[in-house]
């Protein structure tokens, strides 16, 4: 089903993330869909605009079009509420206070153990981490907003073969126990061909369906 | 009081060619500059003693106001002027000017007429003076706050939007960059209250006391203006941050780094 050609009275019932004509940057018009609990992966060259395409629907950038969630277009949220719900986690981290805890506003975090850390780990500086605890620590981190979508660029860029498979295996769990809808930017065709039921291309005309 | 005569006066300017022509034989190249400079001075300061002496001679709300408007504007420029990224279009005038005139203009106006209590309010013997002086301070105040303020904000742009990206509201996202920028328009008139007397004899005071008034009556003069500073510094950098942190976001709480020209160089 292809949101663009529903029409508004069905648009009501939709559930999930709807992106309808969206332009930002001088690019597309994007259309696309992502029922609640499903992986959605995208791939498309570098510089095709995939990271411009996950701020606008998490409507960081300016934009035309619309982003709907549930049926209810993002301008009818409030923008801080709509990002907690439709969480962006970006290819790069970035931390502001000295100690990992602050970022987690002094709250347990229940997806430490899975992810290798413990409570210890809130006390932890952030200029000693590395590049691939800060990636899990970001997701850990975005996953406390308990968002209904997950808008993930590049996830496992930094990380060792093990925790590729304890980071998409996390994020499946919370897919499944939340009915979250994910969108997925890998540059891994296994990748993509593991954690997606349905799989994106980003062109310069659009979003194009392809299958593996 | 002593008046100064021409000689008096040319005596000094004959240091300042003494030294103007050691530079020359140093060739420091500060001659040139320096020579300008002492010009200015003679001329810009002989110009407005003579606005001062005919704005005595006529005591008129009209033509205070019209020069009070022309020291804002000259403020208003001198903000904008000395910000390294600043607002686009009518918002890098305004801002400044705005958060100014608010601030400067409603403390003059309250002391001329609850403190110094002059009859008319606006007389310009105490008007314009007052004025300008919470003028000359709160404008230090603003174009440094305003500087720290955008300049911060381009170089944690990504904290900023990681922040946003997390739900933070704008001012959230901004709100240890914008206490950052409140210290440093703060800090000169806090450092300059914290030395008066003791490092520095404030030139107002000292100006008094060369005229002949009595110390006693010096100091409180110098107190009162200090106080006023303080507040008038401190309300007019709060109003421009505000501003100026609400015009960095639209509504959608973005971050908008657009709104901002580019470095100076």
């Amino acid at each position: 089903m292809t949101p663009r050609s529903s029409t508004l009275q069905n648009r009501q019932n939709i559930s999930g993330l709807s992106v309808i004509d969206l332009c930002t940057h001088g690019r597309g018009p994007y259309s696309l869909h992502i029922a609640p609990g499903e992986c959605v992966s995208l791939r498309g060259d570098s510089g095709s605009g995939k990271s411009l395409l996950l701020r606008a629907i998490a409507d960081l950038a300016p934009h035309t079009g619309q982003v709907l969630l549930d049926s209810t277009p993002s301008t009818q949220i409030a923008a801080p509420q709509w990002r907690k719900q439709v969480a962006l986690l970006p290819a790069e981290s970035h931390w502001w206070k000295d100690e990992v805890g602050a970022h987690f506003a002094g709250e347990e975090c229940r997806w430490f153990d899975v992810l290798g850390f413990s409570a210890e780990t809130m006390r932890w500086q952030i200029s000693r981490l590395s590049s691939g605890e800060k990636q899990r620590l970001a997701l850990a981190r975005v996953l406390m907003n308990k968002p209904q979508v997950l808008l993930l660029d590049e996830p496992t860029a930094s990380l060792d073969a093990d925790n590729v498979i304890v980071v998409e295996k996390l994020i499946d769990e919370y897919r499944r126990d939340t009915g979250a809808a994910v969108l997925w930017v890998s540059h891994d065709a296994q990748q993509a061909a593991r954690v997606g039921s349905r799989h994106l291309q980003l062109t310069t005309e659009g979003v194009r369906e392809y299958s593996v | 009081m002593i008046m100064l005569n021409t000689v008096d006066l040319a005596l000094a300017a004959g240091l300042v060619l003494a030294m103007a022509a050691l530079s020359w034989r140093m060739q420091l190249g500060l001659s040139g500059q320096l020579l300008i400079a002492g010009t200015r001075t003679v001329v810009q300061l002989l110009l407005i003693g003579l606005v001062l002496k005919a704005l005595f001679a006529n005591v008129d709300l009209l033509w205070v106001a019209g020069i009070s408007l022309v020291m804002l504007l000259a403020a208003g420029r001198e903000v904008m002027a000395r910000q390294q990224r600043r607002f686009t279009g009518w918002w890098g005038f305004g801002m400044g000017t705005g958060a100014m005139f608010v601030s400067s203009f409603a403390i003059t106006v309250l002391a001329l007429t609850s403190m110094v209590a002059t009859d008319p309010w606006y007389d310009p013997q105490y008007a314009v003076p007052l004025l300008g002086m919470l003028l000359g301070n709160t404008m230090s105040g603003i174009a440094l706050a305003l500087d720290r303020l955008t300049s911060t904000a381009w170089q944690q742009r990504a904290i900023i939007e990681q922040r946003l990206m997390l739900g933070a509201t704008r001012l959230e996202a901004i709100a240890e960059i914008r206490r950052e920028a409140m210290r440093s328009g703060m800090m000169p008139i806090i450092n300059a209250m914290a030395a008066a007397g003791l490092v520095s004899l404030p030139g107002m005071m000292t100006g008094q006391i060369l005229a002949g008034s009595p110390p006693l009556e010096a100091v409180k003069y110098q107190i009162l203006i200090m106080f006023l500073i303080s507040a008038g510094t401190g309300f007019g950098v709060t109003a421009a941050l505000w501003l100026a942190s609400k015009r960095l976001f639209d509504e959608r709480h973005r971050l908008r780094l657009d709104k901002l020209s580019g470095p100076r160089h």
